[in-house]
């Protein structure tokens, strides 16, 4: 029996949905960091006082779990530094101040695509990561021993965070591109079943698709309820193909690859041009910003400059957000740039950056009820509190994936899903330091068997 | 500029416990004012009572304590309102304060306050107040001047009940339990307003159905007299003494309504409403601990 997992209702604020991208005026220059995905920085290419052009590659990947970084204006390498990122380590920057002109680079041209080599070179060539949000190379997803392993692509159009509506522009605008993307995914890796979910209340993009994939073979649409999370990961496979992906797999393991509607689209228009990603669409929104709208900007362009660009606030922003409210992160200062993964910057004045104070658990149980994983959320913050790693591990506290329901709901405002991030970091710390005991102990028996063998 | 930095979720709910506990306040109007109707206005004067000396008694044990004042949660009002709810409309007012006193001090307060309790308060006083005055506890007032027992007393004793005298609650009881259909509308008000699970209180008053039928007893008679209806919505889905997984609140239910129908038809009492919560009030954390959730693609460590 496929039943809903549970999740949230969370006002939408999707004010922006009706508003295609608007191509703001380039900045004076644009500071773009190393590191915007997960796995290895990657390495500068280039020096101070270089000219480099639009979509020329500045920073080449540092392993295999990276990505390749490229202009995303023309200009000059004014200086190659560091700054505090929003996860609060230092991460190299290179800064380049625009000529104005954004002149292509002579090298692009569309990849040549024959293998499916080819293709995957392609995917590894344009830079692009997971654009959801979590920044995960998009290769390495598709990289497979062995291609019967991808049994279901899902396209993930659920967009459940409130306020931003970059994907549903990215669906609507760039149609053509996602769904040639698709059929990419059919040709190269001989993907048999590719889904679209969307939620329900983006009744204009399923229609769309609907009537797009009509067209198509082996493509469909679910319209999936509009709830947060329905969009995470796990929540969107169980939903569309009813598999759990067990404790410590992958979606792989269930047969299944979840790629964001944006990142499909942006494989698609790089296997078109040859132009990696280097702009990108973000909504622009909160309670603090004058005109909420969707904007299409140069990756690296500061946060400051956006919203100026956009026309300001309306009042002082208290807090400003990489992404949305329920899982976006918030920045120390304006001078945070685009990242590649950035899908909405939003502006809080002070009435919404003041959270409520919180108050004693009353017990309702209304975080369990509400969590999409069934944890148990406030038996968790009591084990972390009496600092019983034994009972996080049995209330499977690794398995949260910090979608943030159970603070969202807690009526006493408790911060249970901060606490579930810090109870994650010290069982994970309690696991190492398990290991490296188990190691010491391997290595010093062994060194006195090796003693006992030499006498 | 100065931005603040937090961990995300940055928004959360407009519910909280003060909201939560006034809609409890809101749903037991009806059967506050059913209490009036059939008593007259010293059930008014009871409540008052109970109410204003458990919030007494909540602000000086906290000041006394030197913690900070969670009056304002109204918790200790719904308290008071519930104490009163499982008094006879005579009792005698110091022993209502007392009641009062046993339910905020020696049950939540000394316990660690709101959440931590294990105990019901307002079950726990009525019960020391059953026992301490026996009398006063018991001196039921018949609003029709004609019947001279409780309805439960009256089918213990093989006499049969009107159905609808106990729905509007024209008959001798706690001045708070007397009108199932009040207490009805409270419960659905309840679950509307997502304040309670409907899981507890069905499998409560369901068992009793069940059991009362399966031992040839007025099945309908009994769910509709006594403190079940009152006990089922209003005191077995208390938070912090109840379980919190939707599992454990079924098997509380079930275990609560086996007990009452033992306690009725094979107990030294009439009623057994409160010692049954009470009961299963102790067993609770062993209810939460057998039913704890499965996560979700967990694999056994």
């Amino acid at each position: 029996m496929k039943r809903y997992l549970h999740g949230i209702h969370v006002a939408g604020h999707k004010s922006t949905a009706q508003m295609s991208a608007v191509k703001l005026p380039l900045p004076d220059s644009v500071v773009i960091p190393m590191a915007m995905h997960i796995g290895a920085p990657a390495k500068p290419v280039v020096k101070v006082g270089d000219y480099v052009k639009t979509g020329q590659l500045i920073g080449e990947p540092g392993g295999f779990v990276s990505a390749p970084i490229y202009a995303s204006v023309s200009g000059t390498v004014k200086k190659i530094g560091e700054m505090l990122g929003s996860n609060g380590r230092m991460m190299q920057t290179v800064e380049i101040e625009s000529d104005g002109l954004d002149a292509r680079w002579e090298g692009i041209q569309p990849p040549k695509l024959e293998t499916m080599q080819d293709f995957l070179d392609a995917v590894r060539a344009s830079g692009l990561v997971g654009l959801g949000g979590a920044g995960f190379p998009t290769v390495v997803k598709l990289t497979v021993k062995n291609l019967d392993q991808i049994k279901c692509v899902i396209i993930n159009g659920a967009e459940c965070e409130p306020y931003i509506t970059s994907d549903t522009r990215a669906m609507i605008d760039y149609s053509f591109d996602v769904i040639a993307g698709c059929r990419l995914l059919q040709k190269f890796l001989k993907v048999p079943r590719i889904v679209f979910g969307i939620e329900d209340n983006k009744p204009e993009c399923i229609e769309r698709y609907r009537e797009l994939v009509s067209h198509e073979q082996n493509m469909e649409v679910m319209s999936l309820k509009a709830m947060y999370p329905q969009g995470g990961e796990k929540v969107l496979i169980y939903h569309v193909t009813g598999e759990k992906v067990p404790e410590g797999k992958l979606p792989l393991d269930v047969g299944a690859v979840v790629l964001n509607c944006t990142t499909i689209s942006s494989i698609a228009r790089y296997c078109r041009t040859g132009l990696p990603l280097v702009k990108k669409c973000v909504t622009v929104d909160g309670s603090a910003v004058k005109n909420p709208m969707n904007v299409l900007v140069p990756i690296g362009m500061r946060m400051k400059d956006v919203f100026e660009a956009t026309g300001g606030f309306k009042e002082e922003p208290k807090m400003v957000l990489y992404g949305g409210p329920m899982m976006g992160i918030a920045v120390p200062d304006l001078e945070q740039p685009i990242l590649k993964n950035t899908n909405a910057i939003l502006a809080f004045g002070e009435a919404e950056a003041t959270p409520p104070e919180p108050t004693a658990c009353i017990k309702c149980g209304k975080c369990i009820a509400h969590c999409p994983l069934s944890l148990m959320p406030c038996e968790m913050e009591t084990a972390y509190k009496k600092g019983n790693i034994e009972r996080l591990m049995h209330l499977k506290v690794n398995l949260c994936m910090e979608c943030g329901c159970c603070s969202f709901i807690c009526p006493a405002h408790r911060p249970l899903v901060q606490t579930n991030k810090l109870a994650k970091a010290q069982v994970m710390a309690y696991k190492n330091a398990l290991k490296a005991k188990a190691e010491a102990e391997k290595a010093k028996l062994e060194a006195e068997k090796q003693k006992e063998a030499a006498k | 500029m100065s931005q603040i930095v937090a961990a995300s979720p940055h928004v959360t709910t407009k519910n909280s416990t003060a909201v939560i506990m006034r809609d409890v306040l809101i749903a037991l109007a009806p059967a506050v004012i059913a209490g009036c109707v059939v008593f007259g206005l010293r059930a008014l004067l009871v409540v008052a009572v109970t109410t204003a000396a458990c919030v007494f008694f909540e602000w000086g044990f906290e000041k006394l304590c030197h913690t900070p004042s969670s009056i304002s949660d109204l918790s200790a009002a719904v308290t008071g309102v519930l104490l009163a709810m499982n008094l006879p409309v005579s009792i005698p007012l110091w022993q209502a304060v007392f009641g009062a006193l046993v339910a905020m001090v020696a049950v939540k307060g000394l316990f660690g306050g709101i959440g931590k309790n294990f105990a019901n308060p307002a079950i726990t006083a009525r019960i020391v107040m059953f026992l301490a005055f026996s009398k006063t506890m018991t001196a039921w007032v018949f609003p029709d001047a004609v019947s001279t027992a409780t309805p439960l007393a009256m089918m213990a004793s093989g006499e049969s009940v009107d159905y609808l005298t106990l729905l509007l609650g024209n008959h001798g009881g706690c001045l708070g339990e007397t009108s199932a259909l009040a207490l009805l509308i409270g419960f659905a008000y309840l679950l509307i307003r997502g304040v309670i699970s409907w899981h507890t209180p069905v499998c409560f008053v369901g068992t009793v159905f069940v059991m009362s039928l399966i031992l040839g007893q007025d099945a309908v008679g009994q769910i509709l007299s006594g403190g079940l209806m009152l006990g089922a919505i209003f005191m077995a889905t208390d938070y912090s003494t109840t379980p919190s997984t939707n599992w454990g609140r079924v098997l509380f239910g079930i275990g609560a309504g086996l007990l009452t129908v033992l306690i009725r038809f094979y107990g030294a009492y009439a009623e057994g409403v409160s010692f049954a919560i009470l009961f299963m009030n102790i067993l609770t954390p062993y209810l939460s601990k057998w039913t704890e959730t499965k996560p979700f693609g967990g694999v056994a460590a």
